[in-house]
């Protein structure tokens, strides 16, 4: 493949996962404007069409697009909060999006990434709390319970022949269950008087228990005394921490892995046709596990990244709700085509509207509009391939051209 | 006294068994006509949600406005309707863009949670998604000398729309043309059927079938519903005891009732005494569904008998 083909392949991708995101922002804005009609018609005052788009536009949309930079843009005194949260939510999103691309090179669809994600919560706050160990092995300790987590609905369709969706759905409710009674039944284990706060409702906080367990910021106090004020300082403080190298590094990791090892040959062999594989001297049942395994670890991590910055404390009695996170992975994974530096953009993105989601006017506008955006980009990039023909057009055009104007000398290398 | 204790705790398993077992069924008799024309319907749990949430507004909607068995009807045909359109989303991605169905079905879930979410919170007019209506209607008591056994009207419904389901599917040119598409479309294509439009009815009719489903599961068991949690994993369930039933539907039905023993369970422990004195919390139970149902799929993997041209788009190309 030579590279005008490559660059151009790339921008493809890049232009379709685009088309998505917009369209998914127009039926959002559109749901904005009609809530937007609904509040201001519900109130005594006379109204406009001008006030309803304003409305929509200001309270709404504005602060979906801006995300986390809407306060530094909009407020009299620049905040940089809410960057730092938006950027404290890219570890386990682009964690569950590494988790479920992984498993979707490896053609596997790893609808479990919530209850891997969950298990891993589990992990890096029994080690926390209770073993009371530093952040590092925590983080450890989380992707060893996602790992196993993720390993059984591997180990399902390699020895069953079990879809591993269906596995992981179910998987991923007894895992939420099981977790939340360990942390919460005080009658079957000592468990919760180590990591349940009842006055919460939460578990404890790292700070309280054992701080050793926080993974540091990235700047150091003394950097921040220093330079208080600098954008640079302001970004760089806690909740922003080393997870977010950690999530990058993970990122470039995999991606070596796949297209550079001959261990990611033979996962993505597995993918494209198991029988094929086996042919070849590959052990595929193994294969099948161990990719599994791998985008559990991924998602158990993601989990451990996000609960060792201490931000937010696992509610147990929120137990008939998965993590959304792990469904935020599906929807960042499939708009970076499981590329993993796409990964990292998409996660970003995610997040982004995510954290807009939140600052809405919440009287007028429930932030779950900003999941219906997220939903409707993982529909149309269900079909993203359809995009990818159309753009791709123009670019056939002109490989034949180009193939015309050189003589037409390499007819069947242009066929693919 | 322990015999009549031993009634009431029938008459209350009883209860919750036939609430649940009714849901279940309907919700995996309509993936079996997804399924069975070639469509993987993984959406169920959301076509279910947006069906409850549809029914569930009507009801509250004309709650004291009319007639309480008039709303009942009105209610449930808007559940099933709502379910019948959402599903269409599905059968749009899936059929005419040959999209992934999983991936589809996926988006699909996600999007009805939370599409569910905003609408409730809208007609609440507040930040709560909680919703209340009046669902006497749906109950029928049935007075016993030792108490009450209730049962509702999807009890009824849910018998009907079984038979007619095995009737369609194996009784009419309908039903075998439609299971046709679903084990070898290019034959039937061959013979003049068109592939398309039998996909269309089998996913459409697994969302009528699903959002009625959703109703069912949210209206007769109590007064209010919090759209946060949707329908807790039911879809799921469903598409389990449509497997476990071997997508053939009177399988299906039992299959349904042996699932919700285990799931009603969760409901009525505390009133069990030699289950109470095991300390286990409702967590557990609720847990022992999914457990029962990796079980079951474990032993019958061997001999699947699932529709052989499931999850592959039909391309007229390949034939």
């Amino acid at each position: 493949m030579n590279i005008f083909k490559r660059f151009s392949k790339c921008l493809n991708t890049i232009v379709a996962a685009l088309i998505c995101v917009i369209i998914g922002l127009a039926i959002g804005f559109l749901i904005l404007t009609f809530l937007s009609w609904r509040s201001l018609a519900a109130g005594a005052d006379p109204y406009t069409f001008r006030d309803v788009i304003v409305q929509a536009w200001k309270d709404g949309f504005l602060r979906l697009i801006e995300g986390g930079t809407y306060p530094i843009f909009n407020n009299a005194t620049a905040s940089y909060r809410k960057m730092r949260t938006e950027l404290s939510l890219l570890p386990p999103l682009l964690m569950c999006g590494l988790s479920v691309g992984f498993a979707f090179k490896t053609g596997l669809f790893n609808i479990g990434a919530a209850g891997q994600y969950t298990l891993g919560a589990f992990g890096a706050l029994l080690f926390a709390l209770v073993l009371k160990w530093p952040w590092y092995l925590c983080l450890i300790a989380a992707m060893l319970f996602g790992a196993v987590w993720g390993a059984i609905p591997g180990f399902f369709k390699a020895y069953f022949n079990i879809n591993e969706v269906i596995t992981a759905i179910m998987f991923n409710w007894i895992g939420l269950y099981g977790v939340n009674t360990l942390m919460y039944n005080e009658k079957l284990t000592s468990l919760p008087s180590m990591m349940y706060n009842a006055k919460t409702t939460k578990t404890f906080t790292l700070k309280a228990i054992n701080s050793d367990a926080i993974i540091p910021p990235l700047a150091s106090d003394e950097y921040i005394k220093a330079h208080k004020g600098d954008t640079l300082a302001e970004f760089l403080q806690s909740p922003v921490t080393y997870a977010v190298v950690i999530a990058v590094v993970i990122a470039i990791i995999l991606l070596i892995v796949l297209n550079k090892t001959v261990f990611g040959y033979e996962l993505k062999a597995c993918g494209f046709s198991r029988t094929a594989a086996k042919y070849a001297g590959i052990n595929e049942k193994r294969n099948v596990i161990l990719s599994m395994a791998i985008s559990g670890a991924l998602a158990g991590l993601g989990a451990g990244l996000y609960y060792l910055t201490d931000t937010l404390q696992w509610n147990p009695q929120e137990s008939t709700a998965l993590p959304s996170m792990g469904f935020d992975g599906i929807s960042v994974a499939l708009l970076a085509s499981s590329n993993p530096i796409g990964t990292i953009f998409s996660a970003l993105l995610i997040a982004h509207i995510d954290t807009g989601g939140g600052l809405f006017s919440a009287k007028v506008f429930p932030p779950e509009v900003a999941d219906i955006v997220s939903g409707v980009i993982i529909y149309l990039c269900a079909f993203m391939m359809l995009f990818k023909n159309i753009i791709a057009k123009p670019f056939v055009f002109l490989g034949q051209l180009k193939a015309k104007l050189t003589g037409g000398n390499k007819e069947g290398s242009e066929k693919k | 006294m322990t015999g009549s204790m031993a009634m009431m705790v029938f008459l209350l398993i009883s209860k919750y068994t036939l609430l649940y077992a009714v849901v279940l069924m309907l919700v995996a008799l309509g993936g079996m006509f997804s399924e069975r024309s070639g469509v993987i319907n993984i959406a169920l749990e959301g076509i279910m949600v947006i069906g409850g949430l549809v029914g569930v507004i009507v009801s509250a909607s004309l709650m004291n406005h009319v007639n309480p068995y008039i709303s009942m009807i009105l209610s449930i045909l808007a559940s099933a309707l709502s379910g019948l359109i959402y599903s269409s989303l599905l059968a749009f991605a899936s059929i005419n863009l040959r999209a992934n169905q999983t991936i589809g079905g996926t988006a699909l879930n996600i999007l009805a949670t939370a599409i569910a979410m905003v609408v409730a919170k809208r007609f609440n007019g507040s930040q709560s998604a909680k919703i209340d209506y009046n669902n006497s209607a749906y109950l029928i008591n049935i007075k016993t000398s030792e108490g009450t056994l209730t049962i509702n009207v999807f009890l009824i419904l849910g018998i009907v729309l079984l038979i007619l389901s095995y009737v369609v599917l194996y009784k009419t040119r309908l039903g075998l043309r439609l299971r046709a598409c679903g084990e070898h479309p290019q034959a039937a294509d061959s013979v003049g059927i068109n592939v398309h439009k039998m996909r269309y009815i089998g996913v459409l009719v697994s969302g009528l079938l699903g959002g009625i489903g959703g109703f069912a599961y949210i209206i007769p068991a109590v007064s209010n519903w919090n759209f946060e949690y949707g329908v807790t994993g039911m879809g799921f369930l469903a598409l389990a005891v449509m497997i476990f039933g071997q997508w053939k539907p009177f399988r299906i039905f039992f299959a349904a009732v042996l699932f919700s023993i285990f799931k009603s369970i969760a409901n009525i422990y505390d009133s069990i005494d030699f289950l109470k004195d095991l300390g286990l919390n409702k967590e557990m139970y609720n847990m022992l569904p999914f457990i029962v149902s990796m079980i079951v799929l474990t032993l019958t993997s061997k001999k699947s008998r699932a529709p052989k041209a499931e999850g592959i788009p039909y391309d007229k190309g390949m034939r």
